[in-house]
């Protein structure tokens, strides 16, 4: 019989359980990276009772800014430390809405949603990031603005982010209603359904 | 190993064999498998003596219901499984498997577009499935597969999908070293080739590509430059950028 030994890499506190570290940046999409010019680009939260919040790109990279320095982690099981970027904090983009739902659905450019509930997106956890590692956000990894939730599993941080739809209940998105699970704490090992 | 933590089932190595000097087809038998649509992955979970565990994902060869199921594995350099599981896992080891996962990248008989499949590497694994799938049901769908691969002794399954009776056409595309007599000198897909070696975008076929992240990119790019909407391509990445 084989034994396997592993790589013993030691008991990284940092480290969620059933993650491993990565100094790449694996890119995994469901369909083509769709191009966006920033002209072009948009950025809405739409409430319950039809109210509409929109920003081009001029007005989104005028509000004031963030710089995060966070660890991602995959569902996939790769993690990755203490990955830096910018963006505005959704608390900004919240400032003015008036909403009594409790869930939102984020839609993307390409057609992809993902569902989260209100409070985990406020408070400081969650931002539209345009920025990665000192340049600006590539296609690939979801520019030119991506939903930044790195205290959740890395499919909730939706690339290529147009905008919020606010839901009285928490609907699926994408993945969600593909057997992935409705929270992804990657703490908790949240992966599926 | 005793009965499997829950959500895992427990997989006994029945076979195994060389695909190409680096990469191995593991046949697992799986008790309550509950079945897997082509396309799907498994997490393969191992666990050493003292406890320590390693989890990865890898997607699935085989096609159809029972409790078998095929894996294709890379032995990747820096690999932690892979390695293991290439080299190591012997006939009636066992590991741990949580699946199937995934239901977005998978091709299902009762599908009536045409199929292109498009394989970087060893992204040729779940589209090898979707061609056993569309032989096991019989399927009158067009489905054909373009497999690039860097060298002729990287292919895996080659007698295979290359077998008279395959239903689904190959075509076979060499990023670095060609065949004696190829009539096409080695070099990265192109658009030209991808116009000539697929079905164009007027039949409305269906399109999976799967393959390292910068093949998927560029394919899936090209594609949608020569007509193809966005939402009829399927990907599936693997690898750092």
């Amino acid at each position: 019989m084989a034994i396997f030994e592993g790589r013993r890499r030691g008991d990284n506190p940092e480290l969620p359980p059933g993650q491993h570290l990565t100094e790449s940046f694996p890119v995994l999409s469901a369909g083509p990276t769709p191009s966006i010019e920033t002209a072009d680009w948009e950025f809405f939260i739409h409430t319950e009772t039809g109210q509409a919040h929109r920003w081009n790109w001029d007005q989104f990279i005028a509000l004031p800014s963030e710089d995060i320095t966070v660890d991602i982690h995959c569902v996939t099981s790769w993690s990755k430390l203490g990955t830096s970027w910018k963006g505005v904090s959704l608390d900004t983009l919240f400032a003015e809405v008036e909403t009594s739902s409790d869930f939102v659905m984020a839609h993307s450019y390409g057609g992809y949603t993902t569902n989260l509930a209100l409070e985990e997106v406020l408070d400081g956890r969650a931002w539209i990031a345009y920025e990665y590692d000192g340049g600006e956000l590539e296609p690939e990894h979801g520019g030119p603005a991506r939903l930044l939730v790195p205290h959740l599993y890395f499919w909730k941080s939706a690339k290529w982010v147009r905008g919020l739809v606010m839901q009285d209940e928490d609907n699926p998105g994408f993945w969600e209603q593909y057997g992935y699970n409705m929270h992804g704490d990657p703490w908790q090992e949240e992966r599926y359904s | 190993m005793t009965s499997p933590a829950p959500g895992w089932f427990t997989g006994r190595l029945t076979r195994a064999h060389l695909l190409t000097a680096y990469a191995r087809s593991l046949t697992f038998s799986v008790p309550g498998w509950p079945g897997h649509e082509a396309g799907q992955h498994v997490d393969v979970r191992l666990t050493a003596p003292d406890g320590y565990q390693a989890v990865r994902s890898y997607s699935i060869a085989s096609a159809g219901p029972g409790e078998e199921i095929e894996l294709a594995i890379d032995r990747l350099p820096d690999g932690e499984v892979s390695p293991f599981l290439v080299d190591d896992l012997e006939l009636g080891d066992t590991v741990e498997l949580r699946g199937p996962l995934g239901g977005w990248f998978v091709w299902r008989p009762e599908l009536t577009q045409p199929v292109q499949l498009i394989a970087g590497g060893s992204g040729v694994v779940p589209l090898v499935a979707m061609t056993r799938a569309h032989a096991q049901a019989g399927s009158r769908v067009p489905m054909q597969l373009l497999y690039s691969l860097r060298m002729p002794d990287d292919a895996w399954y080659r007698e295979e999908l290359s077998r008279p009776s395959a239903t689904a056409r190959i075509t076979w595309h060499y990023t670095r070293t060609v065949p004696p007599g190829w009539s096409r000198s080695a070099g990265r897909l192109t658009a030209e080739d991808l116009e000539r070696e697929t079905l164009p975008p007027e039949g409305k076929p269906l399109i999976y590509i799967c393959g390292p992240t910068g093949f998927v990119e560029t394919v899936s790019h090209a594609l949608t430059t020569l007509g193809h909407a966005p939402d009829t391509i399927r990907t599936e990445r693997f690898g750092g950028t």
